[in-house]
């Protein structure tokens, strides 16, 4: 029983926390990835795209609440995403077309874009506080837990309970949907291959007739949907704030840099890696000693390795740590 | 137009706007500006010999700011009683074993020849050690330290010296510091290095916002000592009495002034100083050499330039005048918060003052500098202004229009945004290029 006991608790506070915080890094990973590899810069702006995403979400949320249109027990977040989506892979492509396509045609070293995203980053943080204002936003609406910690003891007669929030189910369940259609895309499909013939060998794709202005075209497109769904996901689990995204966008570039930048896989392993490294090390293993050592055992305190203020800081430990021994990240992505 | 009517141009500029402020605003808020300015330019110039003259992304702008915040604390306030007793030597003793540890396993690292994989296992195996010896011997005292008065101090406190002092020990902190990140990322890449030391400043406030016996973490540390005297003595003092019945000014104006003068006086003969060595160093076969490594590092260094090391130094020199620079603008708070530490304000604020000024002018840097910490803290009036002078026709009880009002405060972020995209695209060498020689 001890055991069943241990490993709920486990479950619980690591396994599914880790689980969708990692699926929301992974998502805005990929974002930035894709950005990388394809158009040769780090996109410090993706942070604020995400931002957009959720706020064009919000917008569209409330509106369908005033209708009365709902999903009973799901959120209403659901139905508004693939408009959400398009909002946002319109206002991508918007910066494209204005900012960034300018600094293609010259050429312009990745340092240069990466300062020119710095300031889309604060063109579209301006934007979207004066949108939506710097307020908290909580959108979310219908059922909270898919499993409740209290069915889960009553059901099973264990101690410890396991519960599972509608938002964390709705995050793991979409990014693997996302994640699939994606890698389906880039290695099925004619337009994907094309995409990743130009990512390896931009003057190659060039000679063999691949469209650049398509592959650009589409890599916004995926770029904008990843972002969009990566921060209405964030936005609905810890409910929307315009500042956060900021913050975000380091715990992302770790995910994208320790696993590979450039890499899809990668992003997604990096993700993984990062959420449960905050977890495991954050995490007060007094309890899970508790129930898997004999009483005598265990010890006093709370067993941290490090306080939970230092939970986000983690992220960018990590991230010098992989700068250090393997630049590269843990799959071999490209060296800037 | 050539650079010297540019930069005289500009600079006259800059002095009738903040003139303008101070006729029409009032002087107090001309010259709140103006320090600020003043500091904002030597941060720039800070960053401006690292970017401008070598190359060197450094996104740390925040860190190294921190840091020289932090000895404001470590000089200038009084230590508390007890603390050093009860537990100030231990924590000093585990973090010399961590350090040590760290120390060890590189140099194990090193010199030792093994498998990579059992170096790397044993390395990190060490410092692991080191860890928790350190957390056994620090816990129970960092508790005691925190436990005396928590609500007045709670923290070791500083040596009590004049607060001036603080300002070079707030650059040689920043220097001690960027030559162990210099060290941990110099190697990498443009991009890396912006990514890596926007992290690793990231590490640092969080820090200086957790370990609360160093600097009281959020809870803030107030009633820093000043350079200059307080309003309340120049109040009761003979010759600003006089002065306010020649002037006809009220006397707390004219004392807050007085006080705001004398910062500024101080705070002009850093920037004076370090713009004249910087100068010197520009002009010098030093600064040539900087340039011809940014412009080409494979053939400088085939003529014999070690980059890394040159790397390591101008990344030292640049983070040194960050940290002063940060130790200035804490003392001109009077008080240390390290939540205010934000990248945005300072890392990347900081950065678009550099490009908007011209990258590799130092005469550049610091008008971008004044003009845009002048736009920073005039774009708040100047967006409410605006916003109400395009909805002026829709009636005041609309939903629209209010909402706009109510969040104009935030064009700020799009006008910084747009001057920056303005200047890349259209002037990408800022408004004083750099000096062609």
């Amino acid at each position: 029983m001890d055991f069943l006991n241990g490993i709920t608790l486990i479950s619980n506070y690591m396994l599914i926390p880790g689980l969708t915080y990692g699926s929301q890094l992974a998502l805005g990973a990929l974002g930035i990835t894709i950005v990388y590899s394809v158009l040769r810069f780090s996109n410090f702006a993706h942070g604020e795209f995400m931002s957009f995403g959720a706020m064009s979400s919000i917008l569209l949320c409330w509106l369908f609440q005033s209708l009365e249109i709902n999903l009973n027990s799901l959120p209403t977040a659901i139905i508004v995403l693939p408009f959400a989506i398009i909002i946002t892979i319109f206002y991508c492509i918007l910066v494209d077309k204005i900012i960034f396509k300018f600094y293609r045609r010259q050429n312009s070293k990745s340092v240069i874009n990466l300062i020119v995203s710095i300031g889309v980053m604060f063109f579209t943080g301006g934007l979207i506080r004066f949108i939506i204002g710097p307020g908290d936003k909580n959108f979310f609406d219908g059922e909270r837990f898919i499993l409740k910690a209290k069915t889960f003891k009553n059901f099973t007669g264990l101690s410890e309970g396991l519960a599972l929030k509608t938002t964390q189910g709705i995050t793991i369940v979409l990014s693997i949907i996302l994640v699939v259609l994606l890698f389906w895309f880039l290695n099925k499909t004619k337009t994907g291959k094309s995409m990743r013939a130009y990512s390896d060998n931009k003057e190659l794709a060039l000679l063999s007739g691949i469209n650049p202005e398509k592959v650009v075209l589409i890599t916004w497109i995926i770029t904008g949907t990843l972002a969009c769904v990566a921060g209405t996901l964030y936005g609905l689990d810890k409910s929307y704030k315009p500042f956060t995204y900021l913050h975000l966008v380091l715990p992302i570039f770790s995910a994208a840099i320790v696993g590979g930048v450039g890499n899809p896989i990668g992003a997604i392993i990096g993700g993984f890696v990062i959420a449960f490294s905050e977890l495991i090390l954050t995490f007060a293993y007094k309890k899970i000693f508790f129930y898997f050592l004999p009483n005598y055992l265990v010890p006093d305190g709370l067993l941290q390795i490090l306080s939970t203020d230092y939970k986000i800081a983690i992220s960018f430990i990590i991230l010098v740590l992989v700068l250090l021994i393997r630049p590269t990240g843990i799959y071999k992505g490209k060296i800037i | 137009m050539n650079n010297r009517s540019r930069i005289q141009i500009l600079y006259f500029l800059m002095a009738i706007i903040l003139f303008a402020v101070g006729i029409f605003q009032s002087w107090n808020v001309a010259l709140t500006i103006f320090n600020l300015c003043l500091i904002s330019s030597i941060m720039t110039l800070g960053i401006n010999v690292q970017w401008g003259n070598a190359g060197i992304v450094n996104f740390g702008v925040m860190g190294f700011a921190a840091l020289g915040g932090l000895a404001n604390i470590i000089i200038s306030m009084p230590p508390t009683s007890n603390a050093w007793e009860t537990g100030g030597s231990f924590i000093v003793i585990g973090l010399m074993i961590f350090v040590l540890s760290i120390i060890f396993s590189v140099f194990m690292f090193k010199r030792v020849n093994f498998n990579k994989r059992i170096k790397y296992l044993i390395s990190f195996l060490i410092i692991f050690v080191g860890y928790f010896i350190m957390r056994l011997m620090v816990d129970s005292s960092i508790e005691q330290i925190e436990a005396i008065e928590p609500a007045k101090t709670g923290y070791l406190g500083g040596f009590n010296l004049p607060v001036i002092i603080s300002w070079p020990v707030g650059g040689l902190l920043a220097a001690f510091a960027a030559f162990i990140i210099g060290k941990i990322s110099l190697g990498l890449r443009s991009d890396y290095l912006a990514i890596a030391t926007l992290g690793i400043s990231e590490i640092i406030i969080y820090i200086l916002k957790n370990e609360d016996w160093l600097s009281r973490g959020v809870k803030n540390v107030n009633g820093l000592p000043r350079p200059v005297p307080y309003e309340i003595e120049l109040q009761s003092t003979e010759w600003v009495l006089e002065t306010a019945n020649i002037l006809k000014i009220p006397l707390p104006e004219v004392s807050s002034i007085i006080v705001k003068l004398s910062y500024s006086v101080l705070f002009l003969l850093v920037l004076l100083v370090i713009l004249y060595l910087l100068q010197i160093a520009v002009k010098s076969p030093w600064g040539r050499m900087m340039r011809a490594i940014r412009d080409n590092e494979v053939s400088a260094n085939a003529m014999g330039k070690d980059i890394k090391k040159r790397h390591l130094q101008v990344f030292i020199i640049g983070s040194a005048i960050v940290g002063i620079a940060g130790a200035m603008l804490t003392t001109l708070d009077g008080q240390f918060t390290p939540v205010s530490y934000q990248p945005l304000r300072y890392t990347f604020l900081i950065w678009i003052m550099v490009i908007v000024g011209g990258s590799g002018n130092n005469f550049g840097s610091i008008i971008g500098a004044f003009l845009i910490w002048f736009f920073w803290i005039q774009s708040e009036p100047l967006g409410l202004w605006l916003l109400s002078f395009i909805t002026s026709h829709i009636s005041d009880t609309n939903l629209i229009k209010s909402h706009l009002l109510e969040n104009a405060a935030h064009i700020r972020l799009m006008f910084m945004g747009i001057i920056l995209l303005v200047t890349l695209r259209f002037a990408p060498k800022g408004l004083i290029p750099e000096v062609k020689r």
